[in-house]
């Protein structure tokens, strides 16, 4: 009971947060971009009456005071649950609902990676501490830490192409979701898998080799807990002891990393997504920005707010989960 | 008379051979230990913390590597356009999109641009976005994070909720709307320092306010406080210097991070603006081209890496050496 009304009242102060953040994005956008811009004013065949009329329609037009159509945003958004639309009439709801499938078709299978791949890595380095194969997988995280997204995935893509050249195949695909493919049993899936690979190395090289950092100065701390020694003194295997009770209080920690780092991995893969050609939320963030459109952005806005909120709440209940001590209490 | 050394900071204004500012214990010494006690890191007796943590910070291959790369990096900045050929806003009519060569280090780009001259004008102002940066966050971090803990309930309460709520706002957006709009003037990189200072400093101000929580009711800041000393100077003298080494590996972290947003916002071309140049608008403008003409992405994406990894060295050296529970152990 008492968790649930501790809960209750950090949704309701995330909210505010939330309502708070979303205006002041909504206030800020509307101040400094222009959805004039987006439309050619110098073209002479423009009938800019026109433009002007459609801009008022989708409560966009400038000149329009900023309170008034803030007013009018909230009145739609909270009574009708719509989001506005583009300069150029495209209705965001249905925008972002698509760009959204495609940010977690991206992101999915990388995420996992990371996360599974980062807690063993840094597992491992941390038993090994200061023999030379640490060295070695410290030396390369340090190097994927250093490498900013932009470098690898377009490093990647270089390579791509010169196997490619080399082999006369088209192993690797590195362009868009889907690409043309025989039409075989299970050839759209292998398809598919193609395409995903380049981008879901870009994306989970960088976070993994941060989660095995975290992981393993985690695992140093609790390999050397009075606990393990106890375990190893009455008797247990070395490896079950690292796994049940060194491995499983250093992921705890880890827990509230990785919720936060889920949140921020669907507007985060702008990167990935600009070099390889996905259209999901991380690009629309920026192409939002960049085609004038205010009503796009401050979506944007609000759903990387959202996804931080959520991260936040999911790091209090997986560790709930992991923790026995927390449900305990 | 073996009084520990706590704090850099904490011991400014004590010599370091504390006997002879204490003459009640003077008859008690053997005289022949003054002159040992003097050159004190000889013996390994009374070293100074600064000291320690440089020996342990120059110890690890890490540091090192950091250290020297570094500096080198620095060089590269500093002389480096005495030493190139050619000007960043040159055109060379006769080279477009050429290979690196004699005459072009690093190759030209479709302008005729010399990519080694526009690499090292990159670098300078990626460098001084980034410890600007990082210098402007740790200051403001270290303020609003010592006032929110030292003001206690009212301001502390406010100062949090604030932290908070430029949490939730996506930081990378609000820039790249603001820099939108004022793309054209002529100083970008200014407008870029500020906004990016004003987004990254409140997970630091959050961890400072918890470590100097304990402090603020501790009996000399509560005697600083009875006499009459300002708040300012109670914050800024007795408090910030206790979290100095946690500023201190913060700084390397947030040099990083910064670099980062820097490079990311150009690459989109929201940073930094046109007639300036930077590693990231160069990494944005090379991006098209790398299949085909790879030097024009590849050194000034080499040059970020080289000084993203010198850094984040330095700064895992350096948490090792400071970190007193650091697992990086052996004799100091």
């Amino acid at each position: 009971m008492f968790v649930l009304r501790y809960l209750a009242r950090r949704i309701v102060n995330y909210a505010i947060l939330l309502f708070i953040a979303v205006s002041l994005g909504y206030l800020v956008a509307s101040a400094a971009l222009d959805p004039r811009n987006a439309f050619d004013w110098t073209n002479p065949n423009l009938n800019k009456a026109a433009v002007n009329a459609s801009l008022t329609q989708y409560n966009i037009n400038p000149d329009t005071s900023i309170w008034l159509r803030y007013g009018r945003w909230l009145r739609m958004v909270f009574l009708h649950w719509n989001w506005g639309w583009t300069p150029r009439g495209e209705a965001i709801n249905s925008l972002i609902a698509t760009r959204i499938g495609v940010s977690v078709r991206l992101v999915t299978i990388g995420t996992i990676l990371s996360l599974v791949g980062g807690v063993a890595v840094g597992a491992w380095s941390a038993v090994r501490q200061y023999h030379w194969s640490d060295r070695i997988v410290s030396f390369i995280c340090m190097l994927l830490i250093s490498t900013p997204t932009m470098v690898l995935a377009v490093v990647m893509q270089l390579g791509a192409t010169r196997f490619n050249q080399a082999t006369g195949t088209q192993f690797f695909q590195f362009i868009g979701e889907t690409g043309q493919h025989p039409s075989y049993f299970g050839a759209g899936l292998i398809d598919r898998l193609q395409h995903l690979l380049l981008p879901t190395i870009s994306l989970a090289a960088l976070s993994m080799a941060t989660y095995s950092r975290y992981q393993r100065n985690l695992m140093l701390d609790t390999l050397g807990a009075d606990y393990v020694r106890t375990a190893r003194a009455k008797g247990l295997r070395k490896s079950r002891a690292i796994r049940h009770h060194a491995l499983r209080n250093a992921i705890i920690p880890m827990a509230t990393y990785f919720a936060f780092g889920v949140a921020q991995v669907f507007v985060g893969a702008t990167i990935t997504e600009q070099v390889y050609g996905w259209n999901g939320m991380g690009l629309y963030s920026v192409t939002s920005i960049q085609q004038q459109d205010i009503n796009g952005t401050v979506a944007v806005v609000a759903f990387s707010g959202v996804c931080v909120l959520a991260g936040a709440l999911l790091s209090d209940i997986l560790i709930a989960a992991i923790d026995p001590r927390v449900r305990a209490r | 008379m073996t009084e520990p050394n706590f704090s850099a900071a904490g011991a400014t204004n004590r010599p370091e051979g504390s006997t002879s500012t204490a003459p009640a214990t003077g008859p008690q010494l053997d005289p022949d230990l003054d002159p040992a006690e003097a050159e004190a890191p000889a013996s390994g007796k009374r070293l100074s913390r600064n000291r320690l943590i440089w020996r342990r910070f120059w110890r690890s291959t890490g540091g090192k590597i950091g250290v020297i790369g570094l500096a080198l990096v620095l060089l590269l900045a500093i002389v480096g356009p005495s030493l190139a050929r050619w000007d960043y806003w040159v055109v060379d009519d006769n080279a477009f999109l050429s290979p690196p060569s004699a005459d072009h280090w690093f190759g030209t780009n479709q302008g005729g641009f010399d990519i080694f001259a526009m690499t090292v004008e990159g670098l300078r102002k990626s460098m001084v976005i980034g410890f600007m940066v990082a210098a402007i966050v740790e200051i403001l971090a270290a303020l609003i994070g010592a006032s929110a803990a030292y003001f206690g309930k009212r301001v502390g309460a406010i100062l949090q909720w604030i932290t908070d709520l430029l949490l939730v706002i996506p930081s990378f957006l609000i820039i790249a709307i603001i820099s939108q709009h004022t793309a054209g003037s002529r100083n970008s990189t200014w407008m870029l320092i500020i906004l990016l200072s004003a987004f990254s400093w409140m997970i630091s101000a959050r961890v400072i306010r918890a470590m100097t929580l304990s402090l603020v009711s501790l009996d000399y800041v509560t005697a600083a406080k009875f006499m009459s000393v300002p708040s300012f100077v109670v914050i800024v003298k007795h408090v910030i210097p206790n979290v100095a080494s946690y500023l201190i590996i913060d700084f390397t972290l947030g040099v990083v991070s910064a670099i980062l947003g820097e490079t990311t916002l150009s690459f989109f071309g929201f940073g930094v603006q046109k007639p300036e140049t930077s590693l990231g608008t160069l990494l944005g403008d090379g991006m098209g081209s790398a299949t085909t003409s790879p030097w024009v992405f590849l050194f000034p994406a080499g040059v970020l890496v080289i000084l993203l990894l010198c850094v984040n060295f330095m700064g895992d050296a350096l948490r090792d050496a400071i970190d007193p529970s650091s697992k990086s152990g052996g004799a100091a």
